[in-house]
């Protein structure tokens, strides 16, 4: 593709269209992804609530859930925001773009396919790896080319050096190709049925092997990508110290792979197993706080932006989510605060802390910069509109986080409570009944942020309909050898 | 605990690969005079390309 300049001669542009697509899929599933997760978190509090209906009940809702907001919307908002940032911090286009047209299509076809099997029932019972194999393999095949496209643009980029969010998002690439392809060999039985070709034990580590470096490498490495580029852009400065964003990157692969055991304390993996996933759940904090740290500081000096641009907010608020999370996950990974953790709704907080913190706010920041440039303009359509979604999004995530975390340590109390004789002070139903006042105040945070996540679908719909669809011409390389 | 016997030599393979990868970066220049590298993505207009930068 080429555009003429002023000139008469032609040059280069980027090609965004499918950037443009990922990125707005992603919109369009976080609105879905999220009010599934409402549903059933209101199934939760009213238990009742769908009753007779198989395809609507929790356990096969709960997983399209997760497959949703996971990897539909963080899934094509990486895809989004990793072929954008590759490109402009390698000065070319990308490698292949029909081959990138192919992922975009072959990842909505692996949504779409979620979205049929999953309330079906046709499940491999792995979590965040439940699609059965037939849709397993669609995964391969579309994150290969993926990772063709990726790495051809960083193999032909004009820019001798690589900037370090493309070194996050090519070790999310790389890990999440090697975890998905262990940990999903399953042997098929028939098209809609296969069982894992691990088992027991075998099975529950390699399940959790996968599921821990799917939350460092999908839901850090990648997000933390869009941390490096994303927030120095918004706030016009570089990153704090470029040193530190090195180091963090290279701390950080070395000591992840391990941590998935504490997924398994007190259960019948080896101690000493268990032991090594404590220690290294502990080490990455410090990766995890130093990361965090740069991307804050790179606002140093410039404080007053965050007083008027929502944007900020959101990445801003999103590392300190990211180092909340980060603290209280190794907390929770070692045996004796496990032991009244594990179970309860503290680690459905925990996880929530970081996902809806986290990966939801610095994703919704990243795209609310990237869409009205995608499309034409500076500014997204309303900036108010922006400026109410973080409110209501971040009031969201307190009143869900708190309540888990009340109900969790309860319900951890509750659980280990004993009489003198021995007997247990608290049957499980009393547990449950303590615990309903607070699924309900979850399922009013829910709420909240599901609200923000459609007023930014009509502020996306709104962008693109004022702006229009200009190709983008790649700086020239002015060299002078 | 046999699923160890994969697990663990796939990361010790992992290890490797990420030293290797580390010592490219090393060797090809990707770790030199990076200070400067923070800067270069908000510069958007007709990039400045030095010499040593330009030989890609």
């Amino acid at each position: 593709m080429a555009i003429s300049t002023r000139s008469g001669a032609s040059a280069p542009v980027y090609t965004d269209g499918v950037v443009r697509a990922f990125a707005v899929a992603s919109v369009v599933y976080g609105v879905v992804g999220m009010l599934v997760g409402v549903l059933v978190a209101s199934q939760l509090a009213w238990p009742e609530l769908i009753n007779g209906i198989p395809w609507l009940s929790y356990g096969r809702l709960r997983p399209l859930h997760t497959n949703a907001v996971i990897f539909a919307f963080g899934g094509c908002a990486l895809f989004a925001t990793s072929y954008h940032v590759v490109q402009r911090t390698c000065h070319t286009q990308l490698f292949m773009p029909g081959l990138a047209w192919f992922t975009f299509l072959g990842w909505n076809l692996v949504i779409v396919l979620a979205v049929i099997t999953l309330p079906l029932g046709m499940t491999q019972g792995k979590e965040y790896a439940e699609l059965e194999w037939p849709i397993d393999l669609l995964i391969a095949v579309t994150w290969v080319a993926y990772a063709v496209v990726f790495f051809g643009t960083v193999g032909i980029r004009k820019i001798s050096h690589i900037y370090v969010a493309n070194w996050f998002f090519g070790a999310f690439i790389i890990a999440v190709a090697l975890l998905h392809i262990v940990n999903s060999a399953a042997i098929p039985v028939s098209l809609g049925k296969s069982y894992s070709a691990y088992a027991g034990v075998q099975d529950a580590m390699v399940q959790w092997w996968y599921g821990h470096n799917a939350v460092g490498f999908f839901l850090t490495a990648g997000f933390l990508g869009m941390m490096y580029y994303y927030i120095p852009k918004q706030a016009e400065r570089p990153v704090y110290s470029y040193r530190l964003s090195i180091v963090h990157f290279w701390a950080l692969i070395f000591t992840y792979m391990w941590a998935g055991p504490h997924h398994l304390h007190y259960t019948a993996l080896p101690d000493w197993t268990q032991s090594v996933g404590m220690i290294f759940s502990l080490i990455l904090l410090a990766p995890s706080w130093g990361g965090m740290i740069n991307g804050i500081m790179t606002l140093s000096g410039a404080w007053h932006k965050l007083r008027d641009d929502p944007i900020l907010k959101f990445l801003i608020v999103s590392l300190s989510f990211y180092g909340m999370s980060t603290f209280e996950g190794p907390m929770m990974s070692i045996k004796t605060v496990n032991a009244l953790s594990h179970y309860t709704d503290w680690t459905v907080g925990h996880v929530h802390s970081g996902a809806l913190g986290w990966v939801g706010l610095v994703s919704i920041g990243s795209l609310y910069h990237l869409i009205p440039r995608m499309f034409g303009r500076k500014q997204m359509f309303s900036v108010r509109a922006m400026e109410l979604h973080f409110w209501v999004a971040t009031i969201g995530i307190v009143l869900y986080i708190a309540a888990m975390w009340i109900a969790g340590v309860m319900q951890g109390l509750m659980w280990r409570a004993t009489n003198p004789d021995g007997t247990l002070v608290y049957s499980f139903v009393e547990s449950v009944k303590a615990t309903y006042p607070f699924y309900v105040i979850r399922v009013v945070g829910g709420l909240l942020y599901l609200s923000g996540m459609v007023i930014m679908l009509w502020n996306v719909l709104k962008t693109i309909g004022a702006g229009k669809v200009e190709p983008i011409a790649i700086p020239a390389a002015a060299a002078h050898a | 605990m046999d699923i160890l016997f994969l697990l663990v030599p796939l990361s010790v393979v992992l290890v490797f690969v990420i030293l290797g990868v580390f010592a490219w970066a090393l060797r090809n220049g990707q770790l030199d005079d990076i200070d400067r590298e923070g800067e270069r993505i908000l510069r958007d207009d007709p990039v400045e390309v030095d010499a040593d930068q330009s030989h890609r």
